[in-house]
């Protein structure tokens, strides 16, 4: 209701497409529990902490009315979001941490391109600029401000070996071509990159020329990344708003957060 | 272990002449009570005046053993029976306390520091004291034999049983015979824990306890007292008391250490002196009380004072008739095998009853014409053996 | 409790599970020297400075010449058996379950006579060798064996060891190198089963791969630090944890003032003390019950320490600190698992020859070595092992003067 007119304004209309199931939200986060697995780094750098949770007392003698816990972990734990201070391209900008990106910028469109094939068949597969120019040849461009979230259906994988599927030369799992994201940023102004897996990044993005770049290139542009999705599979290629605020972290890198995604159904009639 | 004795006491020793032994009492054994120490102290202690046809304050000293008074000690005892004694002694050395008691309070007496000695050997047994007692013994026995399961004094015998059948070709019929013998003076005896007659192949084919020890090698712990009165020959004869006179004692403690498992007691060291004090020997003695917790230290206490060369206990019993009508009237109440071992009463058995035996107050049956008795006592196995050996010589009064 | 113990069967549910007791547990202060000397597998007696006599059991001053200062001593083992009997009425619990039991009147060769448990084939007359072990309840007691051929399965002298022969093991870490040959050392000592667990899944160990091939081998995902991992494993397998090894270990180097890392001191702690706490809370309870559980009931907790958790290697200082603190803890289950007649036993090791001590200069470990040593340590019921020239030299220095190792300590 327009505060002034007491006409139906664009939030009641978005309450009432909610309630009539008109807009369906999908809930894009995995359920954080001591077996979510986080980033294999080389065991002599610093390591993010596994979640870790401990009861503080379950209605009996440490607190007989009360149910409630203490969790530790990572910021960069589950389904995350990447901030540009994350990075030492994304050092020096401005907002560039939890506490200060302008809220704004925690909702966002979002175009899903499905991968789940191609990661199927090869765990190392990298989406190329190719690959979404021929996406948007059927779907339709990127609109900018826009979120480029990969499926690769990959949050299948709910065993923790399987997921993060480390091999001799380390991690193989799906993730963006180098390439990929200085086109996303200068030819489409995507907000961010959002995968299913355990980091933006492929899983062999450290022996790439620029390791990392989707965290080189993202957060140096002050863009964001949202790892560790889920339910892809039951997103549009085009229409979703993603609803994506991290906790409020001073100075935060990050932060697990539940990645929640509005989808309008397509009208029947 | 030959019989070489080392250097004892050599300087002549002052006799007991003018002090008496009197007025045996004995409160009746039972297997458990729920009475304390003190109660049976008490009793031991009231006995003792109704023999004597005195009243509390003319006894002026006390000679108290007893393992189950804790936390209290003799001292404490005082005030429980509401005496004011001018001499007090406590005498913690379980089996061999009666002879140790009475040349203690004899020398009371005889010094003039007490008039009317009161000697007294009672405990209870409370459904778990035995266990109890033997769980806090000593320090050695808490550290180094308890832990080991052997639940008291049965493995340290079952020790020195085997290793004497072993050294001296004893049988088990050998300790039987001895058992036997004494369960028949036990026969008469109305207090006794068991009077039914023994028989050898009863004696043989009972419960293993600790190998070679069978049942009715143990003991039964069980509840009571025994208790005597000593004083002037003079004040017991104004009482109308008869009395025994006290020929000779010894005691000696820790003989012996460096036997690598007790095959003697410290009556091996003192026998030449105890017997030059009274005047006799061995053959003169009419009869043995020996303490007898487990045979095996029997046989060791008939060697020892020389009713037979080492190894020849077993003969012994073989060839004599340990019943109060034998040639060799021995532990003729039926000693604790049969009685009972009333804890620290256990080492005033044998003195009581050989007073008795002397004075012709005997409860069970009396050897005819008795003049000399002998009393061994032998307590506290601390670790791996006895300590404590003490022995005395009584005499019928005018004897 | 006479003829050897059989295999082990699986458990029958019907029956009540025996409830541990433990055998009389009250010494003097004198006495608990001897658990020292059984703790480390020495057989040493108190001996007078001055006049050399042996002394048994235990005391204050010699007898001989009243020297008020006795000592420690290794002294010879052999004896010979005075007298035997075989105890088959007790009053105490514990001996009551498990007779009949046999005890012997030893004359040893140092000197005294000695009480002591006697294994089979221990007769009158016989030479003997005598061991100070721990009873179930902790305390030092003498155990004599034949000379020679002693059986592993003497009913007796398992009670007072940590046989691993048919016994599940857990063991915390088996995807290390340690922890691999651990594995490999209580199958070769004839364990019943090994559970090992690893910590991290996606960790591409060859060990794990072989362990998972492994006959006898159960291979279960334990990481310490995850409180509903351990309790989980702890449901599925607590019950059948008769050894459990506590292997689990972060080494970083860094001491206090010049790292300042609390990322890598709390995971250190969160391993080290933390994990063994929920090891504890989880493991402990059950295994406590099952002390008396049979003949291959539970019997120990080991736990793998560095020898640095002594005493403070200031090159490994926040390292050395988790180690201390979890050596504390360990002092707190063993007062506890006593009750079940279940031992603590804590091996301290000088630096392995793995990848985390790469800087570490000579002598490091064989991880073969340790576990060996271990395994054997535990066959002999050993309470502490010191494994390597670095942990004996740490545990001499640290006997003869802390306040010189503590200042001149270094790798």
């Amino acid at each position: 209701m327009d505060s002034r007119t007491g006409e139906a304004g664009i939030l009641a209309r978005l309450l009432e497409g909610l309630l009539s199931g008109r807009i369906r939200i999908v809930d894009l986060t995995v359920t954080l529990d001591q077996r979510t697995p986080t980033i294999v780094l080389p065991p002599e750098l610093g390591q993010t902490w596994p979640f870790r949770i401990e009861e503080i007392s379950r209605y009996d003698r440490r607190g007989p009315a009360t149910y409630w816990n203490n969790f530790s972990c990572g910021e960069h734990t589950g389904t995350h979001f990447d901030a540009p201070v994350h990075w030492i391209s994304g050092r020096d900008l401005p907002d560039n941490t939890t506490d200060t990106i302008p809220p704004a910028k925690f909702l966002a469109t979002a175009a899903v391109i499905d991968c789940s094939r191609d990661a199927r068949a090869d765990p190392d597969y990298l989406l190329t600029v190719d690959r979404v120019e021929e996406w948007e040849g059927i779907h339709g461009p990127i609109p900018p401000r826009s979120w480029l979230l990969m499926r690769t259906d990959w949050s299948l994988r709910t065993d923790p070996e399987a997921f993060l599927n480390m091999g001799d030369e380390g991690a193989n799992t799906p993730g963006p071509h180098p390439d990929l994201i200085p086109w996303l940023i200068s030819e489409r102004d995507v907000i961010g990159f959002g995968s299913e897996a355990v980091g933006t990044d492929a899983g062999q993005a450290p022996h790439f020329p620029i390791p990392f770049p989707c965290h080189h290139h993202m957060h140096g542009n002050n863009r964001f990344g949202l790892p560790g999705l889920c339910n892809l599979d039951q997103l549009p290629p085009h229409g979703t708003l993603l609803i994506t605020a991290p906790l409020k972290i001073r100075q935060g890198s990050g932060s697990p957060l539940r990645a929640l995604a509005l989808v309008e159904e397509q009208a029947d009639d | 272990m030959s019989g070489t004795r080392p250097p004892g006491g050599t300087a002549p020793r002052t006799g007991y002449d003018g002090v008496a032994v009197c007025a045996p009492v004995t409160v009746p054994y039972r297997r458990y009570s729920i009475r304390s120490a003190h109660w049976f102290c008490g009793q031991a202690l009231a006995g003792l005046l109704a023999r004597a046809g005195i009243g509390k304050d003319e006894v002026d000293g006390f000679c108290v053993s007893s393992f189950t008074l804790e936390p209290d000690s003799a001292v404490g005892l005082m005030q429980h029976l509401g005496v004011s004694p001018r001499w007090l002694d406590h005498v913690p050395m379980g089996g061999a306390s009666g002879a140790v008691a009475l040349r203690r309070a004899a020398r009371a007496v005889q010094a003039g520091d007490a008039e009317i000695v009161a000697c007294i050997g009672a405990d209870t047994n409370h459904v778990d004291s035995f266990r109890r007692t033997i769980a806090t013994f000593s320090q050695f026995a808490n550290d180094a034999v308890y832990p080991y399961g052997s639940g008291g004094p049965n493995a340290s015998f079952a020790f020195l049983t085997d290793h004497y059948m072993h050294s001296h070709g004893a049988e088990r019929e050998d300790f039987g015979r001895l058992c036997i013998a004494q369960r028949r003076n036990a026969a008469a005896l109305p207090h006794a824990m068991l009077r039914r007659p023994l028989t050898m192949e009863a004696y043989l084919t009972a419960r293993l306890i600790a190998d070679p020890l069978r049942l009715f090698d143990c003991v039964m712990p069980c509840a009571g007292a025994e208790a005597f009165l000593v004083m002037s020959t003079e004040r017991a004869r104004a009482l109308d008391l008869p009395h025994a006179a006290i020929l000779s004692t010894m005691e000696r403690h820790n003989a012996f250490p460096d036997d690598p498992i007790q095959v003697r007691g410290g009556w091996a060291r003192e026998v030449d002196s105890f017997y030059d004090m009274a005047g006799l020997g061995p053959g003169d003695m009419d009869l043995v009380q020996a303490y007898d917790d487990y045979p095996v230290i029997c046989f060791m206490q008939l060697e020892d004072l020389g009713f037979c060369a080492r190894g020849e206990a077993p003969a012994l019993v073989r060839e004599r008739d340990l019943t109060t009508a034998g040639d060799f009237p021995f532990n003729t109440c039926g000693g604790q095998l049969s009685a009972g071992q009333a804890g620290a009463a256990g080492g005033f058995l044998g003195l009581v009853e050989t007073l008795r035996q002397l004075t012709d107050e005997v409860l069970g049956t009396a050897v005819e014409g008795a003049r000399h008795g002998l009393v061994s006592c032998f307590g506290m196995i601390t670790y791996d053996r006895g300590l404590c050996s003490s022995a005395a010589i009584l005499g019928r009064s005018g004897a | 409790m006479t003829g050897p113990v059989g295999p082990p069967r699986r458990k029958d549910p019907t029956r009540r599970t025996r409830l541990p007791v433990t055998p009389p547990g009250n010494r003097s202060r004198e006495a608990h020297g001897l658990a020292a000397m059984a703790a480390a597998g020495r057989f040493a007696l108190q001996c007078c400075r001055r006049c050399g006599h042996v002394h048994y059991p235990p005391r204050q001053l010699c007898e001989r010449c009243l020297d008020g200062e006795l000592e420690w001593r290794d002294v010879a083992d052999g004896g010979r058996v005075l007298a035997e009997t075989t105890v088959r009425h007790a009053n105490d619990l514990y001996f009551r379950e498990r007779l009949p039991w046999k005890l012997g009147l030893v004359g040893s060769d140092a000197g005294p006579s000695i009480v002591a448990h006697l294994a089979e084939g221990c007769e009158r007359g016989r030479r003997v060798r005598l061991a100070l072990h721990l009873d179930r309840a902790g305390n030092a007691v003498v155990a004599a064996s034949p000379e020679r051929d002693a059986s592993r399965d003497d009913p007796r002298l398992r009670e007072m060891v940590f046989d691993p022969r048919g016994r599940r093991v857990l063991v915390v870490d088996g995807t290390t190198g340690l922890g691999r040959h651990l594995v490999e050392a209580f199958l070769a000592s004839g364990a019943r089963e090994v559970f090992a667990g690893f910590s991290r899944p996606w960790n591409r160990s060859p060990d794990l791969a072989a362990l998972r091939g492994r006959e006898g081998v159960s291979v279960y995902p334990l990481d310490v630090t995850d409180t509903d991992a351990v309790e989980k494993l702890a449901a599925l397998i607590g019950d059948k944890v008769e050894i459990l090894v506590n292997n689990s270990s972060h080494v970083r180097m860094g001491g206090a003032l010049d790292r300042l890392d609390f990322n890598i001191t709390r995971q250190e702690m969160e391993i080290h003390y933390h994990g063994l706490l929920r090891l504890a809370g989880y493991f402990g309870p059950v295994m406590r019950a099952r002390g008396a559980d049979g003949p291959y009931g539970a019997v120990a907790w080991v736990n793998m320490f560095s020898a640095w958790s002594l005493v403070n290697n200031p090159e490994l200082g926040t390292y050395s600190a988790s180690q201390a603190a979890a050596l504390s803890l360990s002092h707190c289950m063993r007062a506890e698992l006593a009750a079940g007649g279940v031992r603590v036993v804590n091996v301290f090791a000088g630096p392995l020859d793995d990848e985390w001590h790469q800087l570490v200069p000579p002598p490091k470990l064989d991880p073969a070595t340790v576990a060996a040593r271990v395994v054997r340590g535990l066959e002999r019921g050993l309470e502490d092992i010191a494994v390597g020239a670095v942990a004996e030299e740490i545990a001499h220095r640290l006997a003869e003067n802390p306040k010189e190792i503590e200042r001149s300590i270094r790798l």
